[in-house]
């Protein structure tokens, strides 16, 4: 920081308008904002029309009645029904079995004396962090061999491998901050170290077990190269994977694919809503201000 | 680190197993398999029939491999052209975005709500807006702009830019959190004081704001790096590589030689490749971390 900045700023001879924002903030944005939703809206209007009416009216059409055709189509015929409920069964395991493990990780790493514990959690981080086409294939010859070729169980494991690494690095940061008081106090009451994890460590770190919980969930329901990897009957497809799939069967009924990814953006969304101070400091762990 | 290692306990077997369970499991399924991808390199193997050992044969395969260039030359402009874009948009929003006020919130929201919506769903919505008779062309049409409609995604020379638009629409609110995040940390003191004495928003920007978001600059450059290099969702939706390779990436050039070609030791060179990219950066955000995770 090489400016050289004047110190005794306070007496100023005009003042800079600071509470009064420029007009022009609003005179971008608006247009801006506008210009960003639209996909979403767009693709929103398309969903609703039918598909006769697109076809004579062209895509870019405003609607005139609402029609529920697409969606209807998509969630049986398209399978996204059951699409759902898969990818609802798959993140709920993968998230649940990755915090439990990456918890347990943390608890060791940040509390006891393990010999070569930040190169440990390091290198668990860079697992996270490779890409993951270098997995993709011995990945697939893995799965195969212990007999868990096309099985959901083999996609939960591999999400939860490839989750633990980042999962732990951010729970162990938070675990490290708490007060000692609290273990010292624990242990004098006779507490071992698995009562200290079930009483004291995982109570404690309920905000960044949310804020992981949220962002792992988007993560993994959002998946689709793992799926393709890893699954070939069309039956147990997650919902990416369904999407993709559906776009071959329904290649010109826009308003079927409309509606699909409507449906497969509506789950994250929802999250996303309800836990957006605590996806937003998720993101932020990564990046450690 | 001695301080901390005083207060550290002796480790109990209950906490070894801990410790080792979540261990295994990502050696299992993370280390082990990328450890197999360099020897799989090595390999002629289509996966049914025995594999034959070809030493770095696949590697002088890929330099004369014309859809390898593409998809190389491809992945470098994605990396600069995502990555400036996603950056610039994402920061320029930030600075914009980061007094509160009126209508602040909604703008943030607005921006950052296409993060939420995977790469496959933001792929499919792009595809709708890209058809011919989709609504960019009517937009186009309607401001009387006909001469500039295209076939966005069935032109080669613009399906790859056209696919850049689509990530970067979705990536630009993530950016937009870390940079903002950041400026929160900044001194407005500092910003303030270069105001009185007559610094131009412009010299502010670059001479009081941006050197305190080195950190970030960092942070941002390796995500951003990483991000691309694993791009694949997108571009898979889209186009598949299509039309004629011109929008392969390595990532889906990679794909498709072990998945559909199911020439298993040729893609595992490409993504010994992709790693050798990554590493680099992969490094840069390793040594950030290791550093912050000192200073706490």
């Amino acid at each position: 920081m090489r400016t050289a900045i004047p110190s005794g700023v306070a007496s100023t001879p005009r003042r800079r308008r600071r509470t009064g924002r420029s007009p022009w903030l609003h005179v971008v944005m608006i247009p801006l904002t506008l210009l960003w939703m639209s996909p979403i809206v767009f693709v929103a209007m398309i969903s609703v029309r039918t598909f006769d009416d697109i076809a004579a009216r062209g895509l870019s059409a405003l609607p005139t009645s609402i029609s529920l055709e697409g969606f209807a189509t998509a969630l049986s015929g398209g399978g996204l029904l059951r699409a759902l409920g898969v990818s609802t069964l798959v993140t709920a395991l993968a998230v649940l079995a990755s915090l439990a493990l990456s918890s347990w990780a943390a608890y060791a790493l940040s509390r006891f004396r393990i010999p070569g514990r930040r190169a440990i959690l390091l290198l668990m981080l860079a697992g996270n962090l490779l890409p993951a086409q270098i997995l993709l294939v011995p990945v697939a010859r893995i799965s195969e061999g212990i007999g868990l070729q096309d099985t959901l169980a083999a996609l939960i494991l591999v999400q939860v491998g490839f989750g633990i690494g980042f999962y732990t690095f951010v729970l162990h940061g938070f675990m490290q901050g708490l007060p000692e008081e609290v273990f010292e106090a624990a242990r004098l009451d006779g507490a071992g170290p698995g009562l200290i994890y079930r009483r004291i460590v995982l109570p404690l770190s309920r905000p960044s077990f949310a804020a992981l919980a949220a962002l792992a969930t988007t993560w993994v329901f959002n998946d689709l190269i793992w799926a393709l990897t890893i699954l070939r009957t069309e039956a147990k497809f997650p919902i990416s994977a369904a999407l993709l799939n559906l776009m071959g069967g329904y290649g010109s009924s826009w308003n079927v694919i409309a509606a699909a990814s409507l449906i497969a953006a509506v789950i994250p969304a929802l999250v996303f809503f309800a836990f957006q101070k605590q996806f937003v400091s998720g993101l932020l762990v990564g990046s450690s201000k | 680190m001695a301080a901390l290692g005083a207060r550290l306990r002796r480790v109990p077997p209950l906490i070894w197993l801990m410790l080792l369970i979540p261990l295994v499991v990502e050696a299992f399924w993370v280390f082990w398999p990328a450890v197999n991808s360099f020897s799989l390199a090595t390999l002629r193997w289509d996966g049914i029939t025995p594999a034959e050992g070809v030493g770095l044969q696949n590697f002088v395969d890929l330099t004369a491999d014309p859809i390898f260039r593409t998809a190389a030359a491809n992945t470098v402009y994605w990396l600069i052209a995502f990555g400036l874009l996603s950056v610039a948009g994402g920061l320029a929003l930030a600075v914009a975005l980061n007094r509160p006020g009126r209508g602040v919130g909604i703008y943030r929201a607005a921006i950052y709500l296409p993060m939420v919506v995977s790469m496959a769903v933001t792929g499919l919505f792009w595809r709708v807006m890209y058809q011919p008779d989709g609504p960019i062309n009517s937009a186009l049409g309607l401001l009387g702009l006909e001469g500039l409609e295209r076939q966005w995604l069935a032109d080669p020379d613009l399906a790859l830019s056209a696919i850049l638009v689509a990530a970067v629409w979705r990536q630009c609110g993530y950016i937009m959190v870390l940079y903002l995040a950041g400026l929160k940390g900044a001194d407005a003191s500092l910003e303030e004081a270069a105001a009185v004495d007559g610094a131009n928003a412009w010299q502010r920007f670059w001479r009081i704001v941006m050197p305190q978001l080195s950190g970030v600059h960092t942070v941002v450059l390796a995500v951003t790096v990483i991000d691309s290099l694993r791009t694949f969702d997108i571009v898979w939706t889209m186009t598949r590589g299509g039309p004629y390779n011109s929008t392969q990436l390595l990532s889906t050039y990679m794909f498709q030689q072990a998945f559909t070609n199911g020439n298993l030791g040729y893609a595992s060179a490409i993504a010994v490749v992709i790693f050798l990219l990554a590493i680099g950066f992969i490094i840069t955000y390793l040594a950030r971390q290791a550093r912050t995770e000192e200073a706490s």
